[in-house]
């Protein structure tokens, strides 16, 4: 099957921010597809699937990630992917969590 | 966000004797309020709370790296230290390997900013092979307070 790419625009609506625990949850979400997983901030290309670079980004609330996905499960990664970042990641809003 | 806005280097532990999570945790928060960096009163609720943010997942990233954190009121700006234990400490880590390298941070509760800075400063460094692999082997609180310096003086990253 020819690989596939799909991307799409996200917004972190969590007000914490891609911290370690939405990091954790989206690399677990990411390992499940077998396309490669990618997340555009800038000029940065990281890997989605590792958990030491979804925390490089330090991407705080508001802030706007391109989701890429390469591979020939890459329309349903970026799908389900996309779907975790704007549920905000189970995060309260206005709530401080430890 | 560099390791010096954040390390209270007085409090790095070279040398971290604590074999298990709960003794680890203790051992820098310890080390902490010994450096005058929170209070002794303070200590317990720390560590309580660390633990309570460990319980919804270990903060153990994989690569012999974990990040224990928390939020705390008595925390008027972010401070954190540095722990290294040669041995290694059962962390329930992602990766299910021992963790040689801690970070730990205390941040004040309404800024998440300073947190997420902190946090992409320490992965971006240990991203780094070799910061990495000289932080394991450091046998001092000063080999480790010179490598955080040369990091941040980007000797390890491009």
């Amino acid at each position: 099957m020819p690989d596939t790419t799909a991307s799409r625009m996200v917004t972190l609506l969590n007000p914490q921010g891609f911290h370690a625990r939405p990091a954790h949850m989206f690399m677990k979400l990411a390992s499940q597809f077998q396309c490669q997983v990618q997340i555009l901030k800038g000029n940065e290309v990281i890997n989605g699937k590792s958990i030491l670079d979804l925390l490089t980004l330090g991407a705080g609330n508001g802030t706007t990630l391109c989701l890429r996905a390469i591979g020939s499960d890459a329309d349903a990664a970026v799908d389900a992917l996309a779907r975790l970042v704007e549920s905000g990641f189970g995060e309260q809003p206005a709530q401080s969590s430890p | 966000m560099k390791f010096s806005d954040f390390v209270k280097v007085t409090a790095i532990k070279a040398d971290l004797g604590s074999q298990d999570k709960p003794s680890v945790i203790r051992e820098l928060v310890e080390s902490l309020a010994a450096a005058g960096a929170v209070k002794e009163a303070d200590v317990e609720g720390i560590v309580t709370a660390i633990m309570k943010r460990e319980d919804l997942g270990s903060t153990g990233i994989g690569r012999g790296v974990a990040v224990p954190h928390t939020k705390h009121p008595s925390a008027d700006k972010l401070i954190g230290t540095v722990g290294v234990s040669s041995e290694g400490v059962d962390f329930n880590s992602l990766d299910g390997d021992k963790v040689h390298l801690f970070f730990l941070l205390i941040s004040p509760p309404d800024r998440p900013g300073d947190h997420l800075r902190a946090l992409e400063n320490i992965s971006r460094q240990l991203r780094d092979d070799t910061f990495c692999r000289f932080l394991k082997q450091a046998k001092t609180s000063h080999d480790i307070q010179q490598l955080l310096e040369e990091a941040d003086n980007n000797q390890f990253v491009a």
